[in-house]
Parts: structure tokens; sequence; C-alpha cells
């Protein structure tokens, strides 16, 4: 089995682009990447690319070169650009090439996420009776989490306002205004307790990241980044997810929780030792019990450790460096390659105004979506 | 005339109605609405399973926004009212998510004890009452 570098990472801003397409987007962002990898693409060899909205992400093959390669297209949810990741790795693990592209592209229209549910085998009552919702159940989370274990609102205005900031400090992120605490308090509420701006929203980006055995590494990057690790999970019988009619009464966990322990298990690498962590904040309750779920704290240690400001760029667990999803917006196609281009720029110190200081040489990335599907990433210089 | 969202999921309009799931034959694992194969052990033989009435509320959450399509309500962005929704334990059976008839949640207890009740949803083209179920606190429906 071969080891996986990260030779190059690229990005398309996130935000609204009026009628800019989303394979136009993805273009960029593959640009950008094989630039930053000194790479042409007539020398990549494969590419994975996920999209929710668009069927055939490897139709960006018009813009980038028709060059007859092998071109798969992945979904799964918001996990999506995270196993997009995963099998372009695999392939470059298993031998079968020795450098690839992964690349993750979304144009969502404004609103929550909505749809049919008898696609996915529920009922259409369960959509008719407005259950059909990802938002609801992000409520339901937080808020019986925050009476098990203690944590306030005011927490979970700490962290979206610390996302805000850290998306001013971000050139290519949606929403780059800090918000005060207590706006985001009073803002409307949509499911309680989660409020507005407590919220990501779907939007529109796309992202691209180059992929090649380790030991090549060395003749493109001069500081390549290792994928040292990458675990995707579904939910467990016993675990209560998105878009789920019922809940068994022995509960489970939720399979950030599995998909974490895999990641570290495979890596060989411990919670302690990660110096930077991209969680996904689909709202700012989710960023608090991702915490925890991924092994970073005990339940309820997140109500001090924000409050202490442990989560800062400046603090001894950085979280969403780069803004997350709540300064960044969800197109959940680039979504994972967002952390994983973050988590990059980190390692390599090129994050800028965003910098973990210390050289941080340890990067956690987690994604999380319906219908109870994560995906963890473990990156190391 | 009244009719209900979701005929199979219920007894209703029987009085007391149940909802109805399925318990695995191999296993014991429950579900709800019924569903032919065991999310647990895969096995294919559920049968039926009419779930008790009563239970607790074990998370809950407030609907503040009016769901898009394929929502049936008649409401509008103007005309909604939020509807609190939340999973129910019913006895040691199963946890069920459905609609809360309290909204307001100063009112709503992890823990408090709810009751099954069928309430007017919408009134659909034929101009017929559509009904579906929803926890009403114990106590108040008496």
């Amino acid at each position: 089995m071969n080891d996986v570098a990260i030779i190059g990472v690229g990005l398309h801003p996130f935000g609204r682009f009026g009628d800019k397409s989303a394979i136009d987007m993805a273009a960029d962002a593959i640009d950008n990447a094989l630039g930053d990898a000194g790479i042409e693409w007539r020398d990549i060899q494969f590419a994975m690319g996920g999209s929710y909205e668009v069927t055939n992400p490897d139709a960006v093959n018009r813009l980038v070169g028709l060059t007859g390669i092998p071109m798969t297209d992945v979904f799964n949810a918001c996990a999506t650009a995270a196993s997009t990741i995963e099998q372009t790795a695999a392939a470059i693990q298993l031998g079968k090439y020795d450098v690839g592209v992964a690349f993750g592209m979304d144009k969502h229209p404004r609103g929550s996420f909505s749809g049919d549910p008898r696609v996915l085998g529920l009922p259409a009552w369960y959509g008719e009776n407005g259950q059909y919702l990802t938002t609801k159940f992000f409520g339901m989370k937080i808020n019986r989490y925050m009476h098990e274990h203690g944590i306030s609102a005011e927490t979970l205005a700490k962290v979206a306002a610390k996302n805000y900031r850290n998306g001013a400090r971000n050139p290519n992120a949606f929403r780059r205004n800090p918000i005060p605490e207590d706006e985001i308090l009073n803002s409307p509420i949509l499911n309680y307790p989660l409020t507005q701006y407590m919220f990501c929203a779907p939007d529109e980006g796309a992202a691209a990241a180059i992929l090649c055995r380790a030991d090549l590494a060395s003749r493109y990057a001069s500081k390549p980044v290792y994928l040292r690790a990458s675990a995707i999970r579904t939910r467990r019988y016993g675990a209560y997810e998105v878009h789920a009619t019922f809940a068994a009464v022995d509960e489970d966990v939720s399979p950030t929780v599995y998909a974490a322990q895999a990641a570290f298990e495979e890596a060989g690498i411990s919670p302690e030792d990660v110096d930077v962590i991209q969680v996904q904040d689909t709202d700012a309750g989710a960023e608090v019990i991702h915490m925890a779920e991924c092994g970073f704290c005990a339940d309820g240690d997140q109500e001090k450790l924000i409050a202490d400001g442990a989560t800062e760029i400046t603090g001894p667990m950085p979280v969403n460096t780069d803004g997350g999803l709540i300064a960044n917006g969800e197109p959940i196609g680039a979504s994972g390659l967002r952390q994983v281009h973050e988590l990059v720029r980190q390692l390599r110190g090129q994050a800028g105004e965003r910098q973990v200081s210390g050289e941080p040489r340890v990067g956690f990335a987690q994604v999380y979506g319906a219908p109870g599907t994560a995906a963890v990433s473990l990156l190391t210089t | 005339m009244q009719k209900a969202l979701a005929p199979d999921v219920s007894t209703w309009p029987d009085e007391n109605p149940q909802l109805i799931g399925s318990r695995c034959d191999a296993c014991g694992a429950t579900t709800f609405p019924r569903q032919s194969r065991c999310p647990r052990c895969s096995a294919g033989t559920m049968s039926d399973l009419l779930l008790p009435r009563r239970g607790t509320v074990v998370a809950w959450t407030t609907q503040g926004f009016v769901p898009k399509l394929p929502y049936a309500g008649s409401d509008t962005a103007e005309t909604f009212q939020p509807f609190g929704v939340g999973l129910v334990q019913l006895e040691d059976v199963v946890r069920v998510e459905g609609r809360l008839t309290e909204n307001d949640p100063a009112k709503l207890r992890f823990g408090m004890e709810v009751e099954l009740v069928m309430v007017p949803f919408f009134v659909d083209k034929d101009g017929d009452e559509v009904m579906t179920f929803a926890f009403a606190p114990v106590g108040e429906n008496n």
C-alpha cells in the first residue's frame, strides 16, 4: 500500500455568483490546485468529482482538458467531498495510479434543502407533514445536548461569532462581516434554540486537491502534506440522525464518533496530537457537539473551553480557522475539500491572518450529513 | 369529511387510535412506520406492531419557518405559526418523531408526558379536512 501526499490545493471562492455555473467554478478550483502543485492537467492520470446539484461533475473536462482519463462522479450528501478524497486516495494507495485530482462543486438554490422524501425511501407524508427538513434535527440534537451537558445559548453565540470573525480573515469566505454575539442571539429562532445567525446556509463554490504517491511528492511540493487516514461511517441502528421517522430506545452514538475513532486508529494518532481542527458546523450547536464526538473533549467541557477561547485561532485547539460552514456556507460537493484546503494551508504555514502559531503538524477534518453519514480525514506534515 | 394524511400509520379513525410500527420476528427491533426488512439484523420478517399511545419527550425543537414543498400545509410565510417537533419515547418500545401540539419553548419540557392525538392539518381540494398525528401534553386532552 502506498502512502498518499497532497501536493496542491485550490478553491473557487464560496458565496453567490449569479450566472456562473458550478462547472466553471470547478474548473477554476482545479486550475488553482494544478498551479499550486506545479503540475499540468495533461499529467493527471485520473480524477474524481463530487456534487449534489450537478449530475456529471466530470463534465468539467470540457474546460480543463479532454484527455480521456478515467473520471468518476461521487455523491455522499454532506460527506461527498471527504468521500471523493477517500476514493481518490484509495486508488493511489492500491497502486492503480500515481497522481489524481479530487474535486467538488455545488450551486444550491437559496433556503433550506428540500426535496421528495420518497427518493430516500421515506414516506410521502413525512415531507407533507413538514418533517423532511434537516434544520429541525440539528435543533433537537443541540437542545437535548445543552440540557444534558450544561451548554448555554451564549456558548452557541460565541461559536458563531468566532466563525464569522475567522471568515473575515478568509478572502474566499461567503460571510466576511463579524456579527456580535447579542445580534446572533437575538436573530429569529429557526429551530429552537438555534437562531438564524447560528446556521450555515447552502451556497455556491468549488474546491480541488491534487493527490499523488507519497514517494513522488518531492517532484512537485517542497512541503507535501500527507493523508494519514480517511474514514467514512454510516449510522448504526440505535442512532437518531437526519431524516428519521423514528429511533431505537437503546441509543447508539452518531457515525461521527465511529468515523473519528477509525481514522485516529488508522493513522496511529490521538486527538491530543491534533493542531488544527475543521468540523461540520452546520450550525453552532453541531460544532459544539462534534468537538466531543470527534474525541477532542468530554461532553460538557465545551462550555468552559469556548468561554476561555480555546477554539480560537490563537487557542490550544483551534476549530474552523477559515470560518467553517457558518462563514463559508455549504456547497455540498466542495465543503470537505475546503476543509482540506485550509488544513494544507495551515500545515504549510500559508494561512496568513488565520495562521495557527507553533508550526502545526497535524490537521483533522470531519463532515456529517443526511441520512446519518460522517467522514473524517487526518493530515500531517 | 375528515381523512388522515397518512392512513397507513395509525388505526385512526378508531377511538383511541394507535400508531402502527413493526417489530422484527428474529431480533425484536422496532421501527416506525412499519417496514418490510429489519434495520438491525436485516431479516425480512417484520410483523405489524400497535404502538403505545403515551410516551415521554426525549428531544424537542420548534419549526420556526414554513417548510418548503412538499409541505402540504396552507400556511404562507406570513401566516405560518411555528409548531413543535419532538422525539417521543413510547414506553420501552420505540421512539417516534412527530409534531407536538405545544409550540412554546417555555412550556416544552424534556421528559414531559405526552399522548397521541390527531389534529387538523389542512383542507384539501375536495374540501376534506386532512388530519395528522401529533403528541399533546397529558392532562390537557381530557
